[in-house]
């Protein structure tokens, strides 16, 4: 991996570029911010099908349809067809069918439907949405206005962590003097808390409330925003929309693994390393990402889970490899704990951040998580109480699959991966000692700590 | 049918765990503990009378794709 192109402090850059290159790589990260122009001589106009209201169950007209047939083009369908024939799953974490929430928002009957980009995924250490933004911003906003008309919207509404930077404004602001786009974007800011980006958090803060999640079901998808059946999509997920509404489903399997194809950005965590953006294939195997010199990988972000070293060394980055170790890509969150640092405090820092991140709705997960991240805090310290792990244990059980959303049952995985992966480190500290030589944290946090209910909106 | 409780209505009252001890736990924070299971019919009255007391209304009797066991459980 080599390649750093933007050296200001804390921004993430793209990584990998020659490596990649020859895999037909970066797709989605040009190698520097690129303009309306610049982005349509690449890849030429937004391939809208004029499917509007139409979409799903076809008039016929749709699927045997030829579009352009240039250089990489098969002949195409309903871009909900070659969404499904493509295999795209969501890159927000959940990695859920593109293609079903397409359709079920297609074939709903409203007079209003929305589509939203979402780039506000929860997770801190995710940097990959808001790089993709920055950069190749003209890419999400095709997948958006593609999947608007693939549907059937009558608004489309980007959801952001911070104020639009400058790019992105430029961006619209160049899309809306060509007339490019079919529905003008709104643009919502998201508070900076980690649930935030969660699908019906999205929808209530879209609505005017607070960011907190909703108990489902009906999904947003039947009612959403405003009762309108609603689509909601991860920003990266609509770039690959967009690329494969142009070069269709063969081209996107081209890279990637049978079952889980194409190619996914990460956000890439090394000793001595600043942030890295890469976008893979599918499949790659971790250590072409992250050393094996680590006192332990964490694959999917604080949602995700500690995999113990040597014996995940061999592991590639899908599910179905991850799986045997209870893991998933998630969001592509990758980190190689250095071999100087404590795993144990690690993740009882993030605990703690985790469990000051509840939404207060439910009651197991209000009264479990901090109780978990008091415990796992005692086990990072040195002479824990026998009964700890215990406790641990039970209050891990109490909350899985209680609260409205995915929170207790990510933040019990994570811990769990963390007691299993440093169990040798919780013996240690039981006995008053630490491996740890460093004590400095090593993975992000947020530096605002919410505390009021206007944190939520 | 399925017992199913909306945990953001539910404030941990108990009603519930109390007219459905043979349905419904409370964990340690007086929260419901429910029974995944499929209600069995003999105890669909006292679901109801359980549903019909929550005082949160976050109690839900929904159908369910399974049919119920006609035999009690343990």
């Amino acid at each position: 991996m080599t390649t750093a192109l933007d050296d200001t402090a804390n921004q993430p850059a793209p990584g990998g570029a020659a490596r990649q290159a020859a895999a037909g790589l970066p797709r989605l990260l040009p190698q520097a911010p690129e303009d309306l122009q610049a982005h349509l001589s690449r890849y030429g106009t937004v391939p809208y099908r004029g499917q509007r209201a139409r979409a799903g169950a076809g008039r016929g007209e749709g699927s045997g349809r030829r579009e352009g047939r240039g250089p990489g083009r098969e002949r195409s369908g309903t871009l909900i067809a070659d969404v499904e024939a493509a295999g795209l799953t969501g890159r927000g974490g959940a990695a859920f069918p593109v293609h079903r929430k397409l359709a079920a928002v297609a074939n709903a009957r409203a007079s209003r439907k929305a589509v939203v980009a979402n780039g506000a995924e929860s997770e801190p250490a995710s940097r990959k949405d808001e790089l993709l933004l920055r950069i190749a911003p003209h890419l999400v906003l095709d997948g958006l206005q593609l999947a608007a008309e693939a549907v059937g919207a009558t608004e489309a509404h980007l959801y952001l962590h911070a104020a639009p930077g400058p790019q992105l404004l430029r961006a619209l602001a160049e899309r809306s003097s060509r007339r490019l786009d079919l529905l003008p974007v709104t643009i919502t800011e998201a508070p900076p808390r980690f649930l935030a980006g969660q699908e019906t958090a999205l929808v209530n803060r879209l609505g005017g409330r607070p960011a907190r999640p909703a108990f489902q079901p009906p999904r947003v998808s039947e009612r959403g925003l405003g009762g309108a059946p609603t689509l909601v999509q991860n920003a990266e997920t609509l770039a690959h929309l967009a690329l494969i509404a142009r070069y269709g489903p063969r081209w996107f399997r081209a890279v990637g693994t049978e079952t889980e194809p194409g190619s996914m950005l990460t956000t890439v965590y090394r000793p001595g390393r600043r942030t890295e953006i890469h976008e893979v294939p599918t499949g790659v195997p971790l250590r072409a990402l992250l050393p094996a010199d680590a006192q332990a990988w964490l694959v999917g972000g604080y949602h995700g889970v500690w995999l113990p070293l040597p014996d995940a060394a061999g592991l590639t980055l899908d599910h179905a490899s991850l799986r045997e170790f209870g893991a998933a890509p998630g969001a592509g969150v990758l980190a190689a704990l250095p071999p100087d640092r404590c795993g144990l405090a690690e993740a009882a820092r993030i605990t703690g951040y985790l469990a000051a991140e509840s939404a207060g709705q439910c009651g197991p997960c209000l009264n479990g998580l901090p109780r978990i991240a008091a415990a796992l805090a005692e086990l990072a310290g040195r002479g824990h109480q026998r009964q700890t792990r215990a406790d641990l244990e039970r209050w891990s059980g109490l909350v899985t699959g209680r609260g409205a959303c995915h929170h207790p049952d990510g933040t019990v995985r994570f811990v769990g991966s963390a007691l299993t992966t440093f169990a040798a480190e919780i013996d240690r500290h039981a006995r008053g000692r630490c491996s740890a030589t460093n004590r400095d944290p090593f993975l992000p946090l947020p530096d605002h700590r919410p505390n009021s209910e206007q944190d939520w909106i | 049918m399925n017992l199913t409780v909306n945990p953001i209505a539910c404030t941990g009252h108990g009603v519930c765990a109390e007219l459905l001890p043979e349905l419904i736990a409370t964990d340690e924070w007086g929260y419901p503990v429910i029974d995944p299971r499929p209600v069995p019919v003999a105890l669909e009255r006292d679901a109801r009378r359980a549903v019909a007391a929550c005082p949160a209304l976050a109690l839900r009797l929904t159908m369910s794709k399974e049919p119920a066991r006609s035999a009690p459980r343990s």
